[in-house]
């Protein structure tokens, strides 16, 4: 005998669906029998994309249900059988074909049926309800002998609806009893712009008819007949006209019903029966009942909690909704319709490319109340944030649904994104599932990445994933602890500052003064790098050499077989013939894969650690400098052609490229910095998706900041213009003085704009206007750093002790044997692990 | 059997940095800690699957002395060469020591 309670639960719709998952997946699934009736002849579907059964989804693909989710959950379901009545007293369930089950627990999720309009002739031939896959059958063998059709109702399903007529080729029309389609979503002006890009796809759109009787028709199978003596001819109706919660069972066991329709439940999901619940569309919470899934899917959640001895409660659900309806964007968030007195309206209206833009606010100006978006519905995510989350809004919210300009910029913290956002690319891993991590008890950056995979892979995300897990803590208030390492429980700004002021010159030093243990690889590097910028003292000297990362220990970049990259510097991108002819001997000669860069260089792959000393006296004796392609420093300054030799050129780009690029080498900055000049407006060196980007102008040189290319591209904000030369030094000298001076580890220049309080007008105010009256200390910490510029190559080189370093053994002249190249497109890459286990085997 | 193998100078080792030595014919990277104590692990990468622990950064995780990989950041212990994220990972350790102004290893010797 199982002392199992028996669970059942009527109805297998979305909702009905949703609970049993849900059920299934807690930690009660096996304390219950669980047994579904189905009055429909297959499982769950998806009724919200119901029209894609016309643009060729089968049922199956529309199924809600895995294969052999009821058999592997010991869940009988019962298929075309509906449950008929409920004995309460008895505690049973009937069904129409008989069968008797008793109950400890049951679910009513009978969902609603369409409202049919009452309406003489409403039940002609081909006027169909649509609603479930058997409509939809229907409404497919109607269509065959159909031209025309037309739908009542200009809600979301009845635009859905009128979707599969068009895709079963039928002429369509829309028929609304109000107004304004989707009249609960969207305002006059959203309906209006919906309406007319319904129209150009070729529907036609009817409004205000109030439909009196449907009779025989002309040209077509029927004719409607409107109270405003106008007429429409149709072989077939659709009615979508919205949905009545189906409470027939409910009512006749004696279950309370609510005036409007729907069994009445409380905030446990309770029907006025204490072991019945009812979710979804059959049930009325507060007077109301929703006809949308998510309120459906939380009463489901609410329930099984319940069931768990939980105490979560049902406390209404967010009616928000973004779709595409015909290829058309729409979105609406909370009351689109200012009906809360006082509340203040933002629109935005774009005629030419049909864009509408509403936002309604508190009085007070600072809280969004409700949005509606048609034609772009891409500010939904952050706009949903802020309703949900009732963020206070920025001082103008209108820059919210105002098209971002290149001169604005509005900063979005990681609180601004969405749940949806995805963070990590590599394992598709969104912010909601981080924070659901994070309120699950990882606390830790290590830890975090060990349970949601983010930033295990190529790890470009590690600092935004930081900064989000930074933003929840803070939220959920916790002290977010900003130390950067245990070994200082200091920021790197703290500690810039404490070795500009304490004027430290060593890591150990720092670390007797203001920290512990012996350091990390966190640590050690930030510092080394701080070092590095603020002093500018060559990075192998016997106390830095520990603080470098293995690139820069070895000024060159390693790749995933252990052999490094090596990286020339060629100015502005620009290169001689001697220049070119060098280093494609020296490739051949040391058998490196050569690629040209994004930079506007050549990088040579392949290099062996006792490789590097040879390779760069050959270059640096053809003349060539290091590129500090392996360093947290100025890259490359890339540039087109400009005035020199283009047609179009407006100022000489090459060589104010090259001016700047021999300025700022070898500056070490919290992360890495790119440049690019480009001669004219055309912009073909991509200046404004850079660190610091320069356009020629009639009037001078255009000044961008803080761009990015990368894995959340940024444009820069432009910060200055029609500059001369030398001002334009100044203003740069000083930006990239302040970013060094102020930015977090790893940070490059665009996420250090994104998170500087006051953002553009700030930076601006500080460096233009020199605000902290600090402009000259940074004009003379950046000559410093010009002043005492090295090629680290050159200086290596010359010394015999630091030579040594490079070779794989230290006592041996052997190389490394794992070390093993094919070859692909005449060149050569690294073997992979099968290639080298067999080109080992062949070698023994 | 204990069996110690001259292997370099300390003059070869770079403090608060690696070097590999090849010892019958197995790569060791030799650690030379701040305090001047001595560490050997392998040098392979379990992760990346190539020789080069060696050229990581070093220092301590809670007192432990560690090194980082140098291509993808895990953190080994150089007392037992296990990987601090995954404790089911590890690499060998072995034996080390100075010896006047020599550094010695001992393949079947356990760290001190």
């Amino acid at each position: 005998m199982s002392n199992k309670q028996t669970l059942v639960v009527i109805g297998n719709g979305m909702v009905g669906q949703n609970f049993l998952v849900s059920l299934m997946a807690s930690d009660i699934e096996d304390n219950y029998d669980v047994v579904t009736f189905c009055e429909e002849a297959i499982p769950a579907y998806d009724r919200v994309h119901l029209s894609e059964y016309f643009a060729g989804k089968s049922a199956a693909e529309l199924s809600l249900v895995e294969e052999g989710f009821f058999e592997n959950n010991n869940i009988t379901i019962h298929l075309s059988d509906k449950a008929t009545m409920i004995d309460r007293e008895n505690k049973t369930v009937t069904s129409e074909k008989g069968k008797v089950i008793a109950y400890d627990k049951l679910v009513l999720a009978t969902g609603s049926n369409a409202f049919i309009p009452p309406i003489p002739g409403n039940d002609r031939e081909n006027c169909i309800a649509y609603r479930t896959i058997d409509d939809l059958d229907d409404m497919k063998e109607a269509a065959k002998i159909s031209k025309v059709g037309a739908v009542v109702g200009g809600g979301l399903l009845g635009l859905e609806a009128a979707k599969a007529l068009q895709d079963l080729d039928l002429i369509t029309h829309v028929v609304q009893f109000g107004p304004r389609l989707m009249s609960a979503q969207l305002d006059d002006g959203g309906a209006g712009l919906l309406k007319q890009k319904i129209e150009e796809l070729g529907v036609s759109v009817l409004v205000d008819k109030n439909t009196i009787k449907i009779v025989d028709g002309d040209e077509c199978k029927h004719k409607m007949m409107f109270s405003d003596g106008t007429e429409l001819e149709t072989d077939l109706i659709l009615y979508s006209a919205g949905i009545r919660p189906r409470d027939d069972l409910a009512a006749q066991s004696g279950l309370k019903i609510a005036n409007r329709g729907g069994v009445i439940i409380d905030d446990n999901c309770l029907t006025s029966d204490q072991d019945i619940y009812a979710i979804g569309e059959c049930a009325s919470w507060n007077d109301q009942t929703f006809g949308l899934v998510a309120p459906g899917y939380a009463m489901a959640r609410t329930v099984v909690n319940q069931l768990a001895g939980g105490d979560a409660f049902f406390t209404g659900a967010d009616m928000s909704t973004k779709l595409k309806l015909n290829g058309v964007d729409v979105a609406s968030i909370g009351d689109p319709h200012a009906s809360e007195p006082g509340s203040l309206v933002y629109t935005y209206q774009n005629g030419v490319e049909g864009i509408y833009k509403r936002l309604v606010v508190s009085k007070n100006n600072k809280l969004l109340l409700g949005a509606v978006l048609v034609g772009d519905a891409s500010g939904y995510p952050i706009l949903s944030q802020y309703y949900l989350n009732a963020i206070d809004l920025p001082s103008n919210p209108d820059s919210l649904i105002l098209p971002a300009r290149s001169d604005a910029s509005v900063g979005l913290g990681p609180d601004a994104l969405p749940a949806s956002a995805q963070v990590c690319s590599c394992f598709d891993v969104k912010k909601g599932d981080i924070c659901s991590a994070i309120e699950g008890g990882c606390t830790t950056l290590g830890g975090l990445k060990k349970e949601t995979q983010a930033g295990t892979g190529c790890g470009g995300c590690v600092a935004l994933l930081k900064s989000v897990l930074d933003c929840e803590l803070e939220k959920a208030g916790f002290e977010v602890n900003t130390d950067i390492c245990e070994h200082f429980a200091y920021t790197r700004q703290d500690l810039y500052n404490l070795i500009m002021v304490e004027e430290i010159k060593t890591f150990n030093e720092l670390l007797k003064k203001h920290g512990s243990g012996s350091g990390c690889e966190i640590c050690k590097q930030t510092v080394g790098n701080i070092l590095a910028s603020y002093w500018n003292e060559f990075v192998l000297k016997e106390e830095h050499v520990g603080l470098q990362d293995t690139n820069d220990t070895f000024l060159a970049n390693m790749q995933k077989d252990g052999t490094y990259s090596v990286v020339p510097r060629m100015t502005g991108g620009e290169v001689t013939p001697e220049g070119l002819i060098a280093i494609g001997q020296i490739a051949k000669k040391y058998g490196l894969y050569t690629k040209v860069t994004g930079g506007q260089r050549v990088d040579m792959f392949g290099a062996r650690v006792d490789q590097l000393p040879l390779i760069w006296q050959e270059l640096i004796d053809a003349g060539f400098e290091s590129g500090h392609a392996y360093g947290k420093s100025l890259r490359t300054v890339k540039s087109c052609v400009g005035s020199t030799w283009c047609r179009y050129g407006v100022d000489d780009s090459v060589g104010l490229a090259v001016e700047l690029e021999n300025r700022y080498k070898g500056l070490r900055s919290p992360h890495k910095i790119k440049f690019a000049v480009s001669g004219c407006t055309r912009e073909c060196a991509e200046a404004q998706s850079k660190d610091i980007g320069i356009i020629a102008v009639e009037g001078g040189w255009n000044l961008y900041v803080c761009g990015n290319g990368g894995m959340k591209p940024r444009h820069g904000d432009l910060f200055a213009t029609n500059l001369d030369k030398e001002t334009l030094i100044k203003y740069i000298d000083r930006v990239l003085t302040f970013y060094v001076q102020t930015a977090d580890r790893m940070q490059r220049t665009s996420v250090w704009m994104e998170n500087m309080e006051g953002g553009l007008d700030y930076l601006q105010s500080v460096i233009i206007d020199d605000k902290l009256n600090i402009c000259d200390k940074l004009e003379d910490q950046m000559q410093r750093v010009v002043d005492t510029y090295q090629c680290e190559w050159k200086t290596t080189i010359a010394d015999e002790s630091k030579v040594k370093r490079f070779r794989h053994f230290v006592n041996s002249d052997k190389h490394d044997e794992n070390i093993i190249f094919v070859e692909e497109r005449g060149q050569v890459r690294p073997a992979n692990i099968e290639e080298r286990e067999l080109a080992k085997a062949e070698m023994a | 059997m204990s069996k110690w193998v001259d292997v370099c100078s300390v003059d070869d080792l770079q403090q608060n940095s690696g070097v590999c030595a090849l010892v019958d014919a197995e790569q060791v990277a030799i650690f030379y800690m701040e305090d001047k104590s001595v560490y050997a692990i392998n040098n392979y990468d379990p992760f990346g699957k190539v020789h080069v622990l060696s050229r990581g950064m070093i220092g301590d995780i809670k007192g432990e002395p560690m090194v980082s990989s140098p291509l993808y950041k895990q953190h080994f212990s150089l007392k037992t060469g296990i990987c601090f994220e995954d404790e089911s990972v590890n690499v060998a350790s072995y034996g080390v020591r100075i010896a006047g102004d020599r550094v010695e290893v001992n393949l079947n010797g356990a760290a001190q």
